[in-house]
């Protein structure tokens, strides 16, 4: 009896009853709770209509809510919200901001935009960017490029030329490097000397003999070395051919053999099969002029340029 | 049937309102001291000028859009973050340090929870007065005086808040021009926002949530509960005083006792030489209550009313309880009354409570705990004195340039190149000359930027690179790297950068 007391005192039901007396409690949530429900009930509807609730439609349907962004022409452009035209909005307005040093760069120089520290905080960090996204695949992120493949452009040596013009017109018009597949005209042995003279030319060791073969196979018409390395084997820029008398290997993967006859075969390798893999695109049309100017002083910054 | 589901308690827990009572003593005089101080610094500070060159004239201003904080003479860049770092750790180790000495004191007297409830209730206790005269005011049905003294209450509450919120935005733009602007509504959207949040949240933790903010909410007063040794000052309920061997127990009138209950309950102090007169009578009136078996607590309830957290200090330590030293000071006015000595309710430790012959009550700090978290208290703030001391006009860094580490040039030479960035601190352009020690002459290259000129506030980056000889690459593993602010070479300062080379990178 004092139980059923109890129960009508603290315990609510539903009022139904089976059986006699079987009862359903009640608990019903907190009165917070439930109006904190009711409040996202009323969130969720405005939010419906304030943002694209379905893809299609316009009007609340599409979200009544706009992105306004003025482009890097002058052009404004409304869409309705969405998570595109938001990014759409931020790259304009990164756009429009980086646009007056774009155009300060248009306008000057080579020297003076090299010359002007604003500038070169500018050229550090939008030519970084502009060259992780466009020449990063190839050349690397730092520039370092890859033996075999890829030029380094952070040493000394410059296959077409270092200077500023030399720069931009490799990046505009893009290269072909080319090297005849020697083991078609000449015999192993003669490649063999071939690779011992280049070898001696950067202080590699090498056989002497084969080298003094070498050397005179180099400067003969039957290989004719000479005619696109010159006759002092230091490369001709025009062409991009490259020079054999410094410690700069580009090709032929030098620096990762650790014995001289690994060198030497590194060298022999690429005399024998020749080179038509250096093939590096045009950018003119794919870059603006602007941009393809910023990353001409990059480049030139990251090897100190000619 | 299921055991238990008739006392099950609703999740959800009504407020049980607490009307406090007002007391006097040296507690309340403390926490007054600790309330006109701290206000007065947080809503005067805005407002004091200080004249700057390049700033706006404020002595505190944290300028968001110039990412620097202007304090007084120093100005904070966002490089200096290492000070606020160590800032919070000093204030936390702080936190330890006093914790485990004497308790919860930061919740009783220096928490901003509990110094704006504090003067919540001042105010409410200025409009509607005193605890009966509240309390009867919460029971009576709504009319024109409830409605007045419960508006006006709430209205005031408001206010404070708002000036609350809006000093607190003072802080982060030059004070006269946003108040102007805040007015005459022109000032930013994100002054509106935060004066909007800080008002509610205010209003809300001030005047409405008060002590559940501590019981519910805040996870500082939990943590500080596992910092307590039973060394630790708290404040505490002397039970085997109050309680005797019977327990405590009213006092009647016409038992011998001068009754002073009326003038306990207005809780005003006694005087010194009514207090010495009071001794001798409570004396004989204690040895009465002692032979009886009685304790000295008169249960009068009052250390109960003046609890802002509404507990029952002869309960026992409780979590709820935020120290505030508000019931000793009740308990103590009520002792005088009677001629009964005070410190019935008192700072004391466990561990001098639970002792056979108690001592009197002192602070005990030789404990390996405190003593280290003294040290470590010493040691940081002494560093970031230091630090902040020893502050240079400019900033630098310097870093190797990773990708690749090293080049090698066509004649053999090992190249290694550098960023250098420079931030100038000061409150003028100043230009900077980078040099080298520990490599010959000549092998560093600066490209085009022999110096580099900067803006006050601003960074600038010199690309730089070293070339080195293969042989002379090999023996070099650092050199210094010199940045000298032209003009002055008192604050030159040298770092020690590292120059890799193949060898190296093999070994």
């Amino acid at each position: 009896m004092s139980e059923q007391k109890l129960q009508s005192q603290t315990v609510q039901t539903t009022g139904h009853a089976w059986d006699g007396d079987l009862q359903e409690y009640n608990n019903p949530l907190p009165v917070w709770w439930v109006y904190t429900f009711y409040v996202t009930v009323v969130f969720a509807l405005v939010y419906w209509t304030i943002y694209p609730s379905w893809p299609f439609g316009k009007g609340w349907i599409g979200g009544l809510s706009n992105i306004t962004y003025v482009n890097s022409d002058g052009e404004t452009k409304t869409h309705s919200w969405n998570t595109r035209a938001l990014l759409l909005e931020d790259m304009n307005r990164a756009a429009i901001a980086q646009k007056p040093y774009f155009d300060k760069v248009a306008a000057m120089s080579y020297a003076q935009v090299a010359k002007d520290p604003d500038m070169n905080g500018f050229i550090l960090s939008a030519g970084k960017a502009l060259f992780s996204d466009n020449c990063a695949p190839c050349h690397q992120a730092g520039g370092q490029g890859v033996v075999g493949f890829f030029p380094n452009l952070t040493d000394d040596d410059w296959l077409y030329g270092g200077s500023f013009d030399k720069i931009h017109e490799t990046i505009t018009g893009g290269r072909h490097g080319y090297m005849p597949t020697f083991s078609e005209v000449l015999s192993p042995e003669q490649i063999d000397q071939l690779a011992n003279y280049v070898a001696s030319l950067s202080g590699i060791g090498h056989d002497a003999t084969k080298a003094a073969a070498g050397n005179v196979l180099f400067h003969s018409e039957t290989a004719a070395c000479y005619y696109c390395h010159g006759a002092d084997a230091k490369g001709r820029k025009e062409i991009g051919s490259a020079n054999l008398t410094d410690n700069i290997w580009l090709w032929a993967n030098v620096p990762a053999a650790s014995s001289a006859e690994g060198k030497v075969a590194a060298i022999r390798s690429v005399i024998a099969s020749g080179l038509n893999k250096g093939v590096m695109p045009a950018w003119a049309g794919r870059l603006s002029p602007e941009q393809i100017k910023v990353l001409t002083v990059y480049v030139h910054e990251l090897g100190g340029g000619q | 049937m299921q055991t238990g589901l008739e006392e099950q308690l609703g999740l959800y827990q009504k407020r049980i309102p607490i009307f406090t009572r007002s007391v006097k003593g040296r507690f309340r005089r403390f926490k007054t001291t600790v309330l006109v101080l701290a206000y007065a610094i947080y809503f005067l500070l805005p407002w004091l000028p200080w004249s700057r060159l390049d700033a706006p004239s404020q002595a505190v201003l944290f300028d968001l859009p110039g990412r620097r904080f202007l304090i007084f003479g120093l100005t904070v860049y966002p490089q200096d973050v290492v000070w606020l770092a160590l800032l919070l750790f000093i204030a936390a180790i702080l936190l330890f340090f006093v914790t485990g000495l004497v308790g919860r004191a930061f919740c009783g007297y220096f928490c901003f929870q509990t110094l704006w409830t504090d003067f919540f209730i001042w105010i409410e206790h200025k409009i509607q007065g005193e605890r009966p005269a509240r309390v009867r005011l919460y029971r009576q049905p709504w009319n024109r005086e409830k409605l007045l003294k419960v508006g006006g209450t709430h209205a005031l509450w408001v206010l404070a808040s708002f000036w609350t919120g809006m000093t607190f935005v003072a802080y982060y733009a030059y004070a006269p021009q946003l108040v102007l602007d805040f007015f005459t509504g022109q000032a930013a959207a994100a002054a509106y926002i935060t004066v909007s949040i800080l008002t509610i949240s205010t209003y809300a933790a001030a005047g409405l949530m008060r002590e559940q903010i501590c019981t519910y909410v805040c996870p500082y007063g939990r943590f500080q509960s596992v910092m307590y040794e039973p060394e630790t000052l708290a404040v505490h309920y002397d039970a085997r005083r109050g309680e005797g061997a019977h327990g405590r127990a009213t006092v009647r009138a016409g038992r011998g006792i001068v009754v002073e209950r009326r003038r306990a309950e207005s809780a005003e102090p006694v005087a010194v030489d009514r207090r010495q007169a009071n001794l001798s009578a409570g004396e004989r009136a204690l040895a009465e209550r002692h032979e009886k078996g009685l304790g000295d607590c008169v249960d009068c309830g009052l250390c109960v009313q003046v609890c802002p957290t509404g507990i029952d200090i002869r309960d026992g330590l409780q979590y709820k309880c935020i120290s505030c030293g508000l019931c000793i000071d009740a308990c103590n006015t009520i002792m005088d009354s009677f001629g009964f000595p005070r410190g019935l309710i008192r700072y004391d430790s466990e561990q001098n409570l639970a002792a056979p012959e108690p001592t009197a009550p002192r602070v005990e700090w030789k404990r390996l705990k405190t003593i280290g978290y003294g040290a470590a208290l010493i040691l940081m703030s002494a560093y970031l004195a230091y630090s902040i001391g020893t502050r240079g006009s400019y900033d630098r860094a310097v870093n190797q340039i990773r990708q690749p580490l090293y080049v090698v040039l066509s004649n053999g030479d090992i190249r290694n190149r550098y960023q250098v960035r420079i931030t100038n601190k000061a409150a003028q352009d100043q230009t900077y000359e980078i040099s080298a020690s520990g490599i010959p002459a000549g092998a560093l290259d600066l490209g085009n930027f022999r110096e580099i000129t900067i803006k006050p506030g601003h960074s600038g980056l010199v690309q730089v690179s070293v070339r080195l000889a293969p042989e002379l690459a090999e023996h070099t593993h650092h050199f210094e790297l010199l940045i000298t602010p032209k003009g002055k070479p008192g604050e030159a300062r040298s770092e020690t950068v590292r120059f890799d080379s193949p060898k190296e990178a093999h070994d």
